[in-house]
């Protein structure tokens, strides 16, 4: 049936819409349940704005305050302590460049366990991966809260902690790239009759060893972000130095080892970046 | 890289021996490239355990104490008494409970917040809809430095000037959920199909317009998964606010790892670590979800 766009009558928009009801509106049921979600979603947003006392009143004397503590930021001075806040600095890198080095090694062999190419038992890898999801579940600071009651304050508490998380990520991440492997290269190297062990040596290793780099160089780069904040609860870095400036009040302090951790993050971010781009490009 | 068959030079008298000799050279260059990745990472691993303090005996020495805090924080449960072991184990599940469900809403509450300004900033800051070139900057300058100081500074300072307490926290969390999920958006906004801007300038829409009717519609699903996304990691970082003493349950977790009330300790990390796995085990349901009814239009 063909109609020409003026000899459209409401009759016909009518039967149209009687016949396909769908294509004029959602069926109740779609529209009563997006209806309820809405409806909770708002009230979600109302009870927190009250729960948690959002009055405009309230957000701009707290934004006052925060200008006050910016104007006292500016200009920003290290107060002759350049060298203190540049090797905390250096500090905080060797921390994140250590843990991720700890955390790697103890991830390598572990996601071969944890990949179901490599042991089929289903149970096995199931446990370990639960295994990964506590190590990951607790946040790095509080691995840090726990090392530092457990070996004392210092830098070696925050590494810990680092090698701790980046086990859990690292493994989940690894046993994921392994998984994916070719299984043109596996194969082959079985056909021509290896064990195992050479099977995974140069059927699994060579494919997945620059994924796995660029992963430990991306949670390296993340570790920086962390480091710089571990020394909040003791566990070395610069984070102390920061939270110490700041419970003292010397915002203009507080301000250049804020800037000394920004310069830093993008530092790392850039070089990070490039190797990254380097390495997963030599695949290729 | 040059392949071994570019190397060999034309008209030479043998093509095997050429093409192993380019292959050697290759293989050697590549072995070169390898030693000094080596050279520069033990310099790097030296200078990191020199720096850092590295002292593998203090850790040999920590070992013992560390395996020993963590059997400390194991609670006792006999099997005779378990009910009872375990409620003594849970005596203040009610107040823990609480704090789990302040942190949620905190973590709920910021990611809306800064989800909203991230998206609002995003347009401005992606290349292709943003045409004059110093908004552009500002706005992504802007995000970067939202992104880029940890938000537990964000806390620590925030906490000075609202006050102790969960809304110091949100903001934190807002503040950086904004600088992070503002880039990721404003990415996903330059790699859309320009062709409905086209459409949509061609019939004579305004930038605002453009906006809604060209661009909303192709990034609303990617948006939504980079949000849950972020509410994922929002949850985790909600539960740590609370050292800084910027609310939520991190409060109740660190004075008692400071008092060393162990089975309290291990008692609000389970509960933690259980929340952090529901949460993300929901919000990958929810992306299924999503991706499902993207394939069915």
């Amino acid at each position: 049936m063909t109609l020409r766009i003026d000899a459209i009558t409401d009759a016909h928009i009518l039967s149209a819409r009687e016949s396909l009801p769908e294509a004029f509106s959602r069926p109740l049921r779609e529209r009563v349940r997006s209806w309820i979600c809405w409806t909770v979603f708002g009230a979600l947003v109302i009870y927190c704005l009250v729960r948690f006392n959002f009055s405009p009143y309230r957000l701009w004397d707290g934004l006052s305050e925060l200008g006050l503590i910016t104007r006292l930021m500016f200009p920003p001075s290290s107060g002759g302590n350049f060298d203190l806040f540049f090797w905390a600095i250096l500090e905080t890198l060797g921390m994140a460049f250590l843990g991720t080095v700890i955390g790697s090694v103890i991830a390598f062999p572990l996601s071969f366990l944890a990949a179901k190419n490599i042991i089929p038992t289903w149970f096995f890898h199931f446990g370990i991966r639960r295994f990964f999801d506590v190590l990951r579940g607790v946040d790095v600071m509080i691995w840090a809260l726990i090392f530092v009651r457990a070996i004392g304050l210092g830098p070696l508490a925050g590494i810990m902690a680092i090698a701790i998380s980046d086990t859990g990520t690292l493994s989940k991440l690894f046993s994921e790239a392994i998984e994916n492997v070719d299984r043109k290269q596996v194969e082959g190297v079985k056909a021509a009759g290896a064990s195992q062990v050479k099977v995974v040596r140069f059927g699994v290793i060579p494919q997945v060893l620059p994924v796995m780099l660029s992963f430990a160089l991306y949670m390296f780069e993340s570790n920086t972000r962390s480091a710089t904040i571990l020394g909040l609860v003791g566990a070395g870095g610069i984070g102390l130095l920061l939270a110490d400036r700041i419970r003292t009040h010397v915002w203009d302090q507080a301000a250049v080892i804020i800037l000394l951790i920004l310069v830093t993050v993008y530092a790392i971010d850039f070089l990070s970046k490039k190797l990254r781009e380097h390495l997963i490009g030599s695949t290729k | 890289m040059p392949m071994p068959n570019d190397i060999v030079p034309e008209g030479s008298l043998d093509p095997v021996a050429a093409f192993e000799r380019a292959r050697n050279e290759m293989l050697r260059q590549k072995r070169v490239q390898t030693l000094i990745f080596i050279g520069v990472f033990i310099a790097c691993l030296t200078a990191a355990v020199i720096v850092g303090q590295f002292n593998i005996f203090i850790l040999i020495k920590g070992f013992p104490r560390t395996t020993e805090y963590i059997e400390k924080l194991l609670p006792v449960l006999r099997w005779e008494t378990l009910g009872a072991d375990a409620s003594e184990w849970y005596w203040n599940i009610g107040k823990w409970l609480e704090l789990l469900a302040e942190t949620l809403l905190m973590a709920f509450f910021a990611t809306l917040m800064g989800t909203i300004c991230a998206f609002l900033l995003s347009f401005s800051a992606s290349s292709n809809l943003m045409t004059t070139h110093w908004i552009y900057f500002i706005t992504r300058r802007f995000l970067e430095i939202a992104r880029s100081v940890p938000d537990l500074v964000y806390a620590l300072v925030f906490v000075f000037a609202w006050g102790l307490g969960p809304l110091a926290g949100i903001l934190a969390l807002a503040i950086h959920t904004m600088g992070a999920s503002g880039k990721l958006f404003a990415e996903v906004n330059e790699n859309i199909d320009p062709k409905p801007l086209e459409g949509i300038r061609a019939a004579g829409g305004n930038w605002v317009k453009m906006i809604r009717f060209a661009v909303v519609p192709q990034v609303l699903p990617a948006f939504a998964s980079y949000t849950l996304w972020r509410f994922e990691i929002n949850v985790r970082t909600a539960a740590i606010l609370g050292f800084v003493g910027a609310g939520g349950i991190g409060y109740e977790l660190y004075t008692n790892i400071r008092l060393s009330y162990y089975d309290d300790v291990s008692a609000i990390l389970l509960i933690i670590v259980a929340a952090v796995i529901t949460v993300d085990m929901s919000c990958e349901e929810v992306r299924h979800r999503m991706i499902g009814k993207e394939f069915l239009r």
